[in-house]
């Protein structure tokens, strides 16, 4: 016979069991789900952890875009379910002057102050991604004449410049490289889909992916501007102990093998 | 024909419901229709009025997310709202998934599963405690937890903006209602169905039984989903004030008594 006492703790212990059970189960999942980091957001999206906590996934900026550029990740997209996305390969980003998309987010995850200047939205100052180059498939880095990228870009000799080069190959021809400045590129990916080559040799990519940080070891000596970038940094001296013993002996130690 | 009409009339006036809001939210979608935009998660009426779901923003709000002024508003007019038509309106009258766990409920109940599992393995308090657990891992995850798992939110979008394996997920619904426990989804897990539970505890519109007319036929415990409610019937002339209640009115057209009937709510408490 089970008292009613131990029912009651077997009640409750099972009970936190499978809470457990459910808790770990459903974290692994979403953790798992959430974790793609290859994704491109609609203009003004805040950063990607604070995005996945913050939109709702109503699909108001889905509705808004004019041009059927983003979607909502369905099951099977291997995207954060119900998030909003686009692939500029398929159908790109065209920088509405009045960028629809971002006000009528209820909740803030595309944030309007992150594309205004000046009391008035700036498409040209939002930052999706950024364009890069794959060097060896791009044809214009062959010595082939092709300009899509360039020309399709909307902030055309700023997030895409080309740089003249000599061909050292024909001797009397010039490269023609395209060369995508991350302070201006947008990522609208107006270049990726208009890549001429099977699959695109310009992709546009989350900053968080390739964009580095010098840190606070390296300064543009020549230039004033970069200085201010260093003005909170604060000096840090590590000391590591140096066994002077063992660094002798470093030369004469076989690991144990002439020890007899 | 007046038979039928009065026998399954709150079912039909619910799917003419749930299916032009469907229609309306699709509308918004792809032909830019002004009425309803957005999904059920959060949507824009005529294009002013904010819509929110509250359980959605509660669980931002645990993750630790900014709440907007318009999300807080939409929100609260919901919560409004089902405040005084009772909660689980919601589950009964405008969620999708309803349509797909009443199939599946109708279905077990035509090929006689339910006379070969008659006792129900699984207790209906487990939603209270899925409620907690997602508030929870919301907070830990930093993300809304429940909202990337929701089959309710999945089934909308996937009306709404296009299928994907969505279809997946809707069946899975169906053949754990079928198959595993009846009522399984909608009784015992949604947590978003707890948390309108909650909120449906003020509800004004209520059903009401009056012992007096009651041939204890049974008719309406076996066609409630969440009988529980009605343990009064027969008993008791009582209103139903259990927040499980969805006001589905299934119990009141198929009472041939008229001992089931639409009520507000008492506020005073009779002599």
């Amino acid at each position: 016979m089970v008292s009613d006492r131990r029912k009651f703790i077997l009640g409750a212990v099972r009970t936190t069991g499978i809470v457990a059970l459910g808790g770990l189960m459903w974290s692994a999942y979403v953790d798992e789900v959430t974790a793609n980091k290859l994704i491109l957001r609609p203009p003004g999206a805040l950063k990607e952890e604070d995005f996945l906590s913050t939109c709702i996934k109503c699909g108001m900026c889905v509705e808004a875009c004019p041009f059927d550029t983003l979607s909502l990740a369905k099951p099977g997209d291997n995207k954060p379910l119900g998030t909003p996305y686009f692939e500029p390969r398929d159908i790109p980003c065209y920088m509405c002057v009045d960028i629809p998309c971002v006000p009528v987010c209820p909740t803030g995850a595309l944030d309007e102050k992150s594309v205004t200047t000046e009391n008035k939205l700036d498409i040209n100052i939002s930052n999706m991604g950024v364009a890069v180059v794959d060097t060896k498939n791009c044809i214009a880095f062959w010595g082939i004449q092709c300009d899509a990228c360039y020309r399709a870009c909307p902030l055309l000799d700023k997030a895409i410049y080309i740089e003249y080069d000599k061909n050292e190959r024909t001797g009397k021809h010039a490269f023609m490289k395209p060369v995508v400045d991350s302070d201006f590129c947008t990522g609208c990916g107006l270049c990726e889909h208009a890549c001429v080559t099977k699959k695109a040799a310009i992709t546009v990519v989350p900053n968080e992916l390739v964009i580095g940080n010098v840190g606070d070891h390296y300064i543009k000596g020549w230039d004033k501007k970069d200085e201010q970038r260093l003005q909170n940094a604060h000096a840090q001296i590590n000391t590591t102990e140096i066994s002077k013993e063992r660094a002798i002996d470093s030369l004469n130690d076989m690991g144990g093998l002439l020890d007899d | 024909m007046t038979n039928l009409y009065n026998n399954y009339r709150f079912l039909i006036m619910r799917r003419l419901i749930q299916i032009s809001l469907m229609l309306l939210y699709i509308g918004g979608n792809y032909w830019g229709w002004n009425f309803i935009q957005g999904n059920l998660s959060s949507s824009s009426l005529f294009g002013i009025i904010p819509l929110s779901d509250p359980y959605a923003a509660l669980q931002m709000f645990a993750a630790g997310a900014i709440i907007t002024t318009n999300l807080a508003l939409g929100a609260l007019i919901i919560t409004v709202f089902y405040m005084l038509v009772g909660g689980r309106v919601f589950c009964s009258w405008v969620c999708p998934v309803n349509i797909i766990t009443d199939a599946a409920n109708y279905l077990r109940k035509k090929l006689e599963f339910n006379t070969i599992q008659k006792k129900q393995p699984a207790s209906r308090n487990i939603r209270y405690w899925v409620l907690g657990l997602s508030l929870v891992l919301s907070y830990i995850l930093g993300i809304t937890a429940f909202e990337f798992i929701s089959p309710i939110s999945i089934t909308h979008r996937a009306i709404i903006f296009g299928l994907g394996l969505g279809w997946a997920a809707m069946l899975m619904i169906f053949l754990f209602d079928l198959f595993i426990l009846k009522n399984g989804w909608c009784g015992h897990i949604c947590p978003l169905g707890a948390f309108y539970a909650g909120i449906g505890k003020v509800g004004l519109i209520r059903v009401d039984h009056n012992e007096e007319k009651c041939t204890a036929c049974m008719k309406c415990k076996e066609v409630c989903p969440e009988n529980q409610v009605l343990f009064m019937v027969s008993k008791k002339s009582l209103q139903v004030l259990d927040g499980e209640c969805t006001n589905c009115g299934r119990c009141v057209e198929v009472c041939d008594d008229d001992a089931l009937n639409f009520s507000i709510k008492k506020l005073l408490k009779e002599k």
